[in-house]
């Protein structure tokens, strides 16, 4: 089995490329979008997404808006913030909105394998309290 | 300016000359101004009441001794008479009873009385007494006797006469028994002349008596030719007006000024003048006037030094300080350059570090392939050869944008020099292209074709265009837009707009915008200095910038720029040669 299921936002083409196929190698699953409205799009249609890699700088939607849009729509989904040196300050904004972490470009993979250990950990024991309460709610009903 | 030099040895331009002539000239002229106004008008009041005063004094002096020597004349004639009422004219032949009168006479008056003669009416003395031989002597054809026979009493004019000897004479008529007598008395001069001798003022006053025909009867103390014309005027002018004394100031023989008071004497047979030099008389006024002239001209010298020395030295201390600012100016322009290169710097870098990580990720990506093995077969060499293009057209991208940077940075100093406006907006726009990629906003540029090329500093220029570009691109920084630079040629100059449809400049702003330290921005971003400077740079080039603005619409900068001299409105004309060969 995968180590997870990752979205890769970027819209250096050549970069998301690159990632991808390093980040398969390693066994992690990789979906790619070029820009903010594309992962939306991706991310609702098909929910298999655990985590995503979210460039801070795009143009069109920019990080920080797509990171909002997704703690709307997929808000189990962790994201992980990439910043060149002159964004950092929009990284640390995007983590008060939500977002797991933040990387810098470019990156050691170790650590970002390591980065996406911990935030897929996160969502799963999210997704696992859920189906708890769930539960217990469904059987407190009959009890 | 001496001693300022030595400080501060360069010379003045002809603006900080022109400077301190005006200062100088002001100065003096509000100094000297009163001073001559206070100084001409008390000294022409003193000195109109100093004439005043002088004048009526000599007057008074005069007519006080004209008094005095008409009581004399009066007094002596009187003695005279009194005389002739108790002679006996039959027994005065017998010498001593002549004697006793006049010794008599003497006791009585001082030796003022020479001699005592009695004169018949045929002009002959038949008494005398006295120290001259006179007592046969004959006066019939005297002038004196002739006209002392024909009037009551008579007082001659100064003459030699018989004895020699400078005298005048007291004659009292007399008629006893159908026969005139007449009594003669001598005056003796030295008495006469010390009456008048006495008085002196100064150093050049005296008085003499002249009779009506311009003859001394004194003997004055500087000898001198009297002008009968002008003693004749005194006479009339005395006798005319009624008046008791007149003075007049004329130039006397030998030219210098004098003062000249005159009074009637002896029933107006005589004229007591008194002459002074103007300069003695008026010497205490001369001594005023001379002081404040010294004192004047002491003052005018300490002024104009004051003068020339202060304003030389305010003078220096402006171009110092007009140095000083130019200095700052200069600093303030560069740091302004430097805030530019910062937020320019900021969007460069992010732009490196993209290729920059993808050059990374491909190496890394090519060792782990090779870490797997993967480099055997063709499908993996081709893998390997797809990954090492990709590292080098990143590579090439990095070494764009550094010579994009390098470009920026080069031209750092305020040399002017020929450009082309068009080709610096196009290099501009480009290396903001990045920045307007990820806020959304189009660029657009309009830019006519044949521009003429402006004289200016290449590197300002562009500090003020991108200073404008990024103004811009803040302001649409969240909406996106369009931001278009256009420009074009009109009448002798070039018209460039940076025009952008963001949020627009709020009315009141817009008056401000162009103030040092005025910003709309949050504290910690943005100094408020890009507007400033960039008005400073444009209007150093002998340009202007002008702002227009409507809320929700958008805002249009217009910056004015001379062509280059020389250069006319027809781009086709060719730059003349200023010299020849």
């Amino acid at each position: 089995m995968a180590i997870a299921t990752i979205m890769l936002v970027d819209d250096e083409i050549p970069f998301v490329e690159a990632m991808s196929k390093r980040l398969t190698r390693k066994n992690i699953e990789v979906e790619t979008a070029f820009n903010g409205s594309e992962a939306l799009e991706k991310l609702t249609a098909c929910r298999i997404t655990e985590v995503v890699i979210l460039d801070v700088k795009m143009p069109g939607m920019d990080g920080l808006e797509t990171l909002k849009a997704i703690k709307q729509r997929v808000p189990l989904v962790e994201v992980i913030m990439l910043t060149g040196h002159a964004t950092v300050e929009s990284a640390i904004e995007g983590m008060k909105l939500g977002a797991f972490d933040y990387l810098m470009k470019p990156c050691d993979m170790d650590h970002l394998i390591a980065k996406v250990r911990e935030a897929a950990e996160r969502k799963r024991q999210h997704e696992e309290k859920i189906i708890n309460a769930r539960i217990k709610e469904i059987t407190n009903r009959y009890a | 300016m001496g001693k300022s030099m030595n400080r501060n040895p360069t010379p003045l331009s002809p603006y900080y000359r022109a400077l301190t002539r005006n200062m100088v000239l002001l100065v003096m002229v509000i100094s000297f101004t009163p001073m001559l106004l206070v100084t001409g008008i008390i000294l022409n009041q003193f000195s109109a009441s100093h004439h005043e005063k002088i004048h009526a004094h000599l007057e008074e002096l005069v007519l006080k001794h004209k008094q005095n020597i008409d009581s004399f004349l009066s007094e002596k004639l009187q003695n005279i008479r009194f005389l002739a009422d108790t002679i006996d004219f039959d027994n005065c032949g017998r010498q001593n009873m002549i004697e006793e009168h006049l010794a008599r006479l003497q006791r009585a008056y001082g030796p003022v009385f020479v001699d005592l003669g009695v004169v018949n009416e045929q002009g002959q003395q038949v008494a005398y007494a006295g120290p001259f031989k006179l007592e046969k002597a004959r006066y019939a054809d005297a002038d004196w006797f002739k006209k002392a026979i024909e009037s009551n009493y008579f007082t001659s004019d100064v003459f030699l006469g018989l004895r020699g000897a400078p005298h005048f004479i007291i004659a009292v008529r007399k008629s006893c028994q159908d026969q005139k007598w007449i009594i003669r008395a001598t005056i003796d001069f030295v008495e006469f002349n010390r009456l008048v001798e006495k008085v002196r003022i100064g150093e050049t006053g005296f008085a003499y008596i002249l009779n009506r025909e311009g003859q001394f009867q004194t003997k004055p103390i500087f000898d001198f030719t009297p002008d009968l014309d002008i003693y004749n005027r005194y006479f009339s002018t005395l006798e005319r007006m009624g008046k008791e004394v007149e003075i007049q100031e004329r130039l006397d023989g030998t030219g210098v000024k004098s003062l000249y008071v005159s009074a009637l004497l002896n029933g107006g047979d005589w004229l007591l003048v008194y002459k002074q030099a103007s300069s003695d008389a008026f010497s205490d006024l001369r001594n005023a006037q001379v002081i404040a002239v010294i004192i004047f001209v002491l003052g005018g010298i300490a002024i104009v030094t004051m003068a020339v020395w202060m304003s030389a030295k305010m003078v220096r201390r402006i171009a110092t300080s007009d140095n000083e600012k130019e200095i700052m100016n200069q600093q303030v322009i560069e740091t302004g350059k430097l805030a530019s290169v910062g937020e320019l710097a900021a969007g460069i870098a992010h732009e490196i570090n993209n290729p920059v990580a993808i050059m990374f990720e491909e190496a890394n990506w090519l060792r782990d392939l090779i870490e797997d093995g993967a480099y055997k077969d063709e499908a993996d060499i081709q893998e390997f050869e797809r990954g090492l293009n990709q590292i080098r057209t990143q590579g090439l991208r990095c070494k764009e944008i550094t010579l994009k940077l390098l470009s920026f940075a080069r031209k750092t100093d305020s040399r002017i020099e020929d450009l082309d406006i068009g080709h610096l907006i196009e290099e501009l726009m480009a290396l903001s292209a990045q920045r307007a990629k990820y806020s959304n906003i189009e660029l657009l540029t309009r830019i006519e074709h044949e521009l003429p090329t402006l004289s200016a500093s290449y590197s300002e220029l562009q500090q003020v265009f991108l200073n404008l570009i990024n103004n811009a691109m803040d302001a649409m920084d969240k909406t996106g837009g369009t931001l278009e630079i256009s420009a074009k040629q009109e009448e002798g100059q070039i018209l460039i707009g940076v025009t952008d449809n963001g949020p627009g400049i709020p009315k009141a702003n817009l008056g401000r915008i162009f103030d040092p330290f005025f910003t709309t921005k949050p504290v910690g971003s943005g100094t408020g200095l890009g507007l400033s400077i960039c008005y400073g740079i444009i209007q150093k080039m002998g340009g202007g910038i002008t702002v227009k603005s409507a809320l929700e619409v958008g805002t249009t900068f217009e910056i004015r720029m001379p062509v280059k001299t020389g250069e006319g409105l027809d781009n086709q004309t060719v730059a003349e040669p200023d010299t020849c060969n």
